[in-house]
This record gives structure tokens, sequence and C-alpha cells, in this order.
């Protein structure tokens, strides 16, 4: 980089630039105050597509709504669910749903513990993600139920009559996993917000500004209580980062510590996990390019932002993709004939279309990212995300259904089994669930983090003083001063 | 006796720490450097250096956290089922450990993030206002020095305060 080196001619050394320049994540012209404008105004009038998506996905939840009633009331029969096949959409759309908010911690947690300050502006909406994904597939604990009533056999806690959930289960292990990754990240969300809270306080009225009041507490941002706050925060994410982790592996060991074809299988805890990773990318993604139109962001949701986004997304999905090859690999050259025959039934039986399909959409796709034609036009790369998010629910689709399709006993093969417009009606209620709760949120809370993006501000600010202050050192000739260590 | 408050409100951070500088080293009496406080927008180190030690103990609680969550959770899972100690278990352990250990690990992390977040609002005296003055500007883009201290003190602040080009100094005894 030769702007970055200055030589002299009378010395014999190089003297380095500290700050060397590189693209910027955030415009020139955004200053604090135009931070707190912008994000207020995202609460009081977004575009009119914003009461669109909320009204569609309304309607989606109440045909949602609608199924499980019917199901309720007529029993899981109407869902075509029967031995084999228990779980059907609803475990499938359960995985889904919780592998949607692994990025969302990702971003928030992983990339604050190594100071990626890029993240700031996108990973407010993405831990908010996270919790209503949470939601969402808490939800399909419920529905795949055949009596909703006894739910809380799944929640390890001791009862009067003795009756003792199976603690080595790890259906039980799946239920606390579940509330404990919920309950932190809702506290997470929540404690990231305080700030921002306080700021819409101060410049709400009426009904809002009493939400806003008691949700942030009194905040005031003193130095005791940012100083509190920084460490906090940053234990906090220190928690969420290994509890992700264990949240999808735990879900992976309803799989793996199982007899069944196709399931048992070493590398799945760690390929649920990037599968969980890649999904919720994914999903940044699109939501990136939503919110950056509906609530006018184009000043934080910038095209560099996107880009190492876009990057990230796409190292995820190749080891995803190495590791179902993997996955593929050992069943081949492995001894068990009946996982063996599942794969094979996998790609050339009733589900072929869904299985390739997968292949096409989670590992062909994402090398469409590498053209820069697809990163710089949002409206190919909305539809490119989604489809990427397709692949990834069939992935789900493909990990239950085949295996319960044709497993060990052929007296229980139900080769062809396909699901009722009931499972269909609840999985479609339950992407109408979360982009309305998502989408509320959006509304009523801050979606970037104000103070988050002026640390950014004030980052960039004082990297280009220092650079100044450099620059004018040298151009004043006093090079030669600094060879004596005085620098 | 009774203190009295003033708040000065600065647009920018290098006046600011200049203003704090000289609080700093005027030595005055009737003031104490500990009842300093720095409002801001976002968390400022450099201001907080001038402030001098500000001990945060919140790691402490996490650490208790992390030490009783997992270990109540473990004593509360293996009573459960040694509560079956005489039901037949075809030679498995009546508590099996390393199956254990997973919800072990999850009450390790709920405890240590609810403790931490307990331990948060503690440090941090929320929920509550306590603070006699407060300007919603702190919360935009300004950077407010707000100093308890004796009254008879408070007009010698001010004129420090006022020497670095405040935008505005608000309190009990403000200009």
């Amino acid at each position: 980089m030769s702007h970055s080196v200055h030589s002299h001619p009378q010395l014999d050394v190089q003297v380095e630039r500290k700050f060397i320049p590189k693209q910027k994540d955030l415009g020139a012209d955004v200053t604090w105050a135009k931070i707190n404008k912008d994000v207020l105004r995202s609460l009081e009038k977004p575009r009119p597509v914003f009461w669109v998506i909320f009204f569609s996905a309304l309607a989606l939840f109440s045909f949602g709504v609608y199924c499980e009633v019917y199901q309720y009331q007529n029993g899981m029969g109407v869902a075509d669910l029967n031995n084999p096949q228990v779980w059907g959409l609803y475990i499938a759309t359960f995985i889904f749903w919780i592998g949607m908010g692994h990025s969302g911690t990702l971003l928030s947690a992983l990339l604050h513990i190594i100071h990626a300050d890029w993240r700031k502006p996108i990973y407010r909406y993405s831990e908010a993600m996270t919790t209503f994904t949470l939601l969402t597939a808490a939800l399909f604990v419920l529905v795949h139920m055949g009596r909703l009533w006894q739910f809380y056999y799944v929640v390890a806690y001791p009862n009067e009559r003795w009756t003792w959930p199976n603690f080595t289960s790890p259906l039980v292990w799946d239920a606390t996993a579940i509330g404990t990754y919920l309950t932190s990240s809702l506290l997470f969300l929540y404690m990231g917000m305080i700030p921002d809270l306080a700021i819409c306080r101060d410049n709400a009225r009426g009904a809002r500004r009493a939400l806003y009041r008691f949700l942030s507490m009194g905040w005031q941002g003193t130095d005791r209580q940012w100083a509190n706050f920084k460490v906090a925060y940053m234990t906090m994410a220190c928690f969420l980062m290994p509890l992700a982790v264990s949240v999808h592996s735990i879900v992976s060991t309803d799989f793996a510590v199982s007899q069944n074809p196709g399931w048992h299988v070493t590398s799945f805890p760690p390929y649920f996990v990037l599968g969980a990773l890649y999904s919720g990318c994914s999903g940044i993604i699109t939501l990136f390019i939503v919110l950056r139109y509906v609530f006018r962001f184009e000043a934080y949701m910038t095209q560099p932002i996107l880009n190492k986004l876009i990057k990230m997304t796409f190292a995820i999905a190749m080891v995803w993709t190495y590791l179902d090859l993997i996955e593929y690999a050992t069943t081949w050259y492995g001894s068990d004939e009946v996982a063996k025959a599942d794969l094979i039934y996998r790609a050339t039986g009733d589900y072929a279309l869904q299985f390739w399909g997968m292949i096409f959409c989670a590992m062909v796709m994402p090398f469409t990212l590498l053209i820069r034609f697809v990163r710089h036009n949002y409206v190919v790369l909305l539809i490119i995300s989604l489809i990427l998010n397709v692949g990834m629910w069939l992935e789900r689709f493909q990990i239950i259904t085949p295996t319960f399709a044709k497993s060990h006993y052929p007296w229980t093969w139900t080769a062809g089994w396909w699901p009722s417009w009931v499972q269909w009606g609840i999985v479609a209620g339950s992407f109408g669930w979360f982009t309305m709760l998502f989408m509320l949120y959006c509304k009523i809370f801050p979606s970037v983090s104000m103070y988050e993006v002026k640390e950014m501000v004030h980052e960039q600010n004082m990297e280009e003083k220092a650079l100044a202050a450099q620059t004018d050192v040298h151009e004043a000739g006093l090079v030669p001063e600094m060879k004596g260590g005085q620098a | 006796m009774k203190k009295s408050h003033t708040l000065a409100l600065y647009a920018d951070m290098d006046e600011a720490a200049n203003a704090l500088r000289e609080l700093k080293s005027s030595g005055m009496s009737g003031f104490r450097m500990e009842d300093v406080v720095v409002k801001s927008p976002i968390d400022h180190p450099e201001l907080s250096e001038l402030l001098g030690p500000r001990p945060v103990y919140i790691q402490w609680f996490t650490l208790l956290g992390v030490l009783l969550g997992p270990t109540t959770g473990l004593v509360l899972i293996a009573s459960a089922q040694a509560s079956f100690i005489y039901q037949v278990r075809g030679g498995r352990p009546v508590v099996p450990l390393p199956p254990d250990m997973v919800l072990t690990y999850e009450l390790f992390i709920l405890s240590g993030v609810l403790m931490t977040v307990l331990a948060t609002f503690v440090a941090m005296k929320l929920p509550g206002n306590r603070s006699p003055l407060y300007n919603a500007s702190v919360s935009e883009d300004k950077i407010g020095i707000l100093v308890k201290a004796d009254p008879q003190s408070i007009p010698q602040i001010n004129e420090i305060l006022g020497r670095h080009k405040p935008l505005e100094i608000m309190g009990d005894q403000a200009r």
C-alpha cells in the first residue's frame, strides 16, 4: 500500500501510518443528532408498505390460528400425523425457527466480543429476530403435541405426584435449553436497549412516553451507569455465544442419540449449529433489505456493511455445505446398510424433489453471492436470501420426513406420506406470527442501536483526526525527528 | 450540610475534558472528584479516566451465579433421580452424571445471566431517577458535567465550568 507508507531519502527506515484509510461503514454526513432524528422517525412514520406487510402477516397468522383450533378440536388426525410420521412439518419448522435465531446471537454477541464494529447498525434487529424466532419455535413444541393440556411434562420441574421428567432425555434438555436461551436473549435484547429507550423517553409524548419511561427505568447515561453497562453487556455476550451453540447442539441430539437411519451421525451437532447460522444470516440479509426500505435506514444499513454480512453468510454456507457432504460421505462409506439405503431413498425416492431442491437452493445458490451485481441489486439479493432460507427449510424437512417414511422396519414404511393442509396452514401461520411480531417491534422500539452507531461515528471521527494529525506531521517535515524514538 | 448541584452542558468533548482537568487540579474545598458525574450519549473512556477509578463489581455477582446455579441444579436433578433409588435400572447408574451435565450447563448459563442482570440493575441504581439535574440533550449529542458540592463552592465551580465554552449551566445557583 504505497499511500500508507512514507519513505525519506536520508533515512533507511519507513514510517508506517497508524491508520490506513479504508472504506467507511457509515457516510461522513452521519451525525449524532441525525441518528436520533432518523431512528426516532422510524417509530413514527414508516413507509406505507409497512402496513401492507403487517396486515398480510396478520392475515397469515389468523389462518394459522384457525388451523390450530381446527386441529385442537378434531385431533391430530386432521394433520395426518400418525405413527411413524409423528413430527411432520411441525418439528421441521421448529428446527428452522430455532436455527434462524442463532445468527442474531452471532451478530450481537460474538461480533461484540471481537469488537467487529460493523455489526452495530444491524445487530439490534438481529437480536430481536432471535427473540421472536424463539417465541415462534416454542409454539411448535405445543402445536405438535397430541395432548396439549399436558405440555408441562416437558418442563423439568418437581411436582406433587412424584412423577419426574426424564432428565436424561434430549427432549427435556431441549425444553430447558430453549427456555434458557429465550430468557437470556430477551434480557440481552432489553439490556442493550436501555440507553436507546432513554432517548425515546426524552423525545416521546403521551402513552409512548409513559412506556419508554417505564422501560428505561431512569437511565441517565452517567459515567457509572456506562461503566457498569459495558461490563454487564460484555459478560452477557460471553454467556450468550456458548449458549447458542449448546442450544442447537442439544436440538441435534433429539436426532443424533436415536438409532434412526440418517440421524445417528457424529457430525450432527456442528452441522446443526452451522445450518442455524446459515439460515439466520440469510434471514438477517432479508430483513436488512426490508428494514432499509421500509424505515428509510439507507444511511445506516450501507453497502459496506451488507458486503461484510454477505461474505460471512457465504463463508458459513460453505462450511455447512462441507459438513452436509461429510454426512453423506460417512453414511456412504460406512457399514450401516439401512442408513445407506435411507440416503439413496432421499436422493431418488418419494422426496427426491425436496432433496435436490435443497441441494440447489442451499448449496448452489450461495455461489451467486460472489457476483457483484447480485450483491448490489437489492431486489435480486432479497430473492436469493429467501431462496437460501427455502433451501434450509427443505433441509429440515429432509432430515425428518424420509427417515420416518423408511426406517428399520418395513411394516412401518409410509412412503409418499405428505402433510395435510392443516400442517401447511400452521406453518404458514408461524411465518405470519413472526413477521407480525417483528414488524410491531420495529414500529415500537428502535431497530437500529442509536448509542452504538454514535460510538461508530465517534470512532470514525477520532480516526480521521488522528490520520489528519499524522499527515500534518509528515507534511511539516518532522519525520527525521521521529528517528530518535520521539514519536 | 446540604449539598448543591450544578450541571454544565458541552458540545465538544475536548472542552468537557479540559473542564474536568481544571476541576481536578483546582484543589478547592467543599467538593470531591468522586461527586462529579459525566452524562453522555455514549461511553467516554477518555473522560472516565479523568474522573478517577470507578470500580465495577458486577463480575463478582456473576461469579456467585455461575457457582450457585449449576451446583443447585445438579443437586436438584440428582436428588430427584435418587428418589427412585429402588427402581430397577438394569445396571445403569441411578444418577447418571454425563447426561445430567447438559442441564447443569444450562443452569450455569441461566444463573450467570440472571445474576449479571440483577447486579447490573443494582449497580446502575435502576429503576430510579435520583439525579436532581437532567437535560434531554445528553441523550442526543451533548456532554453534561454534573457536580455536587457545598453551596459556597458552587460559584467557583460554575466559574471553572464556564471557562470552557459550555452551552448552558443549570442548577441551584446557575447564572
